[in-house]
């Protein structure tokens, strides 16, 4: 039976995919987030999942204003890493897992989740910055990855609520798949930070550091947060976090955190980490 | 942290975004507007695009259905405009990259910072939400 046995969030700034191209990560601009990471880097080694789920948003890379997915599930065998416009980022191909992707994607919409399935897609930093930030550097990635891309760029994204019930359907789905797979599941995204307008560059310490308390342990109120207060609280893009809540709903009824970081700022955004175990 | 979104009206849940000091939304109303200029923005991303609208910006937008408004603030690299007629940030970044601007640097030509000032403030840790989040509520 394949089980999901931990969450990972993560903020995926770009400029951190751009310090690990570059080498930049020991700047010292850098260095303390990269430092931040290296207990999980140590122990996503130890833990070798087969397979991660990763919860991430397109920005405008792959995905224009032709079609807005609210969920969309990748089901192919491959995704190629989108040239954003300064060239593809210099890291491996990211290779899917068509059964297990293809058997959520049926789950979920016998449960009641109309998912937008796709066979084809490029990946942008938003599913590649936090693979580095775990993984570092290496020829071939050492996971398999379901994409699940969410809109939270055209409004209504979906709601935290919604979020946090995909993730309880995800979680049986996955508990479902015949195969022995010790998979994982992460949030990605945020913390807060707002990138337009006059008010941009605004951070929120207070509120996110709420927000990871609230991930942890047997409390389900973080899914009852309307947009409204994203947006007050955590500038235009924070709404990103929302996506962290798939990850939260799909870990079950009480959580525990086995790492926590928090650094402000990298370029325009707070960073957050967490991971995360079903207790 | 009160109330779920499914029971709110759209017309309530749109009505609320209007209140957030210097900050647009980006609603279906914007995405609509904004449609053609950040399906141009998004066409920045090939190369031989970014080359053919260094070359000749007017005649570049001149090949996109995009309002004079629109072409003028393009043009002018007023970010504030394009977003009051219709552009997306992560459409508009394409024009960033294009440029040759970081990330910071556009988004704090939005503020009524220099650059300088704008990297001190995230370095000291970002800006503020006291008073910035609602007009209304004036905090
Ligand atoms: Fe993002």
């Amino acid at each position: 039976m394949a089980k999901i046995v931990a969450g990972v969030a993560s903020s995926h700034v770009p400029l951190l995919g751009v310090a690990v191209d570059q080498g930049k990560t020991q700047d010292d601009y850098f260095k303390p987030i990269f430092d931040g990471y290296e207990w999980t880097r140590e122990w996503e080694a130890r833990e070798k999942p087969d397979v991660v789920i990763l919860v991430y948003n397109d920005h405008a890379s792959f995905f224009d204003m032709k079609i807005i997915p609210t969920f969309a599930i990748g089901c192919g065998e491959r995704f190629n890493i989108c040239d954003e416009g300064w060239g593809p980022r210099p890291v491996p191909v990211v290779e899917g897992h068509p059964d297990l992707a293809w058997h959520i994607a049926q789950s979920l919409i016998l449960d009641e989740f109309d998912m937008t399935v796709v066979n084809e897609m490029d990946v942008d930093h938003g599913l590649t910055v936090p693979m580095s930030m775990m993984f570092g550097q290496p020829d071939k990635w050492p996971v398999k990855v379901v994409p699940l891309a969410v809109n939270v760029v055209t409004y209504p994204p979906p709601s935290g609520n919604r979020c946090w019930a995909l993730g309880e359907a995800i979680k049986r789905a996955v508990e479902s798949f015949p195969e022995d797979l010790n998979v994982q599941i992460w949030g990605t995204g945020g913390m807060s930070h707002q990138i337009q307008g006059p008010r941009a560059g605004l951070i929120n310490q207070e509120w996110d550091n709420m927000f990871l308390d609230g991930l942890v342990g047997d409390s389900d109120a973080l899914r009852h947060i309307p947009h409204i207060e994203y947006l007050r609280e955590t500038g235009s893009e924070g709404i990103e976090m929302v996506m962290w809540l798939i990850m939260r709903g799909a870990l079950g009824r009480q959580t525990k955190a086995l790492r926590r970081f928090y650094h402000v700022p990298c370029s325009n955004t707070a960073i957050g980490h967490i991971v995360l175990e079903p207790a | 942290m009160s109330g779920t979104l499914g029971k709110q009206s759209i017309h309530e849940y749109l009505a609320q975004f209007d209140d957030i000091p210097g900050t647009r939304v980006y609603t279906a109303a914007r995405a609509r507007k904004g449609y053609h200029l950040n399906q141009f923005a998004m066409s920045l991303m090939k190369p031989e695009n970014r080359t053919r609208f260094k070359a000749g910006e007017r005649a570049y937008l001149d090949g996109w259905p995009l309002t004079e408004e629109q072409k003028q603030a393009v043009l002018a690299r007023d970010y504030n405009r394009m977003l009051d007629l219709g552009g997306n940030v992560y459409f508009l970044s394409k024009l960033f990259s294009t440029d040759g601007l970081s990330f910071a640097e556009a988004v704090s030509s939005m503020t009524d910072m220099t650059f300088e000032q704008y990297k001190a403030m995230m370095n000291a840790g970002g800006r503020s939400p006291e008073g910035v989040r609602s007009i209304e509520q004036g905090n």
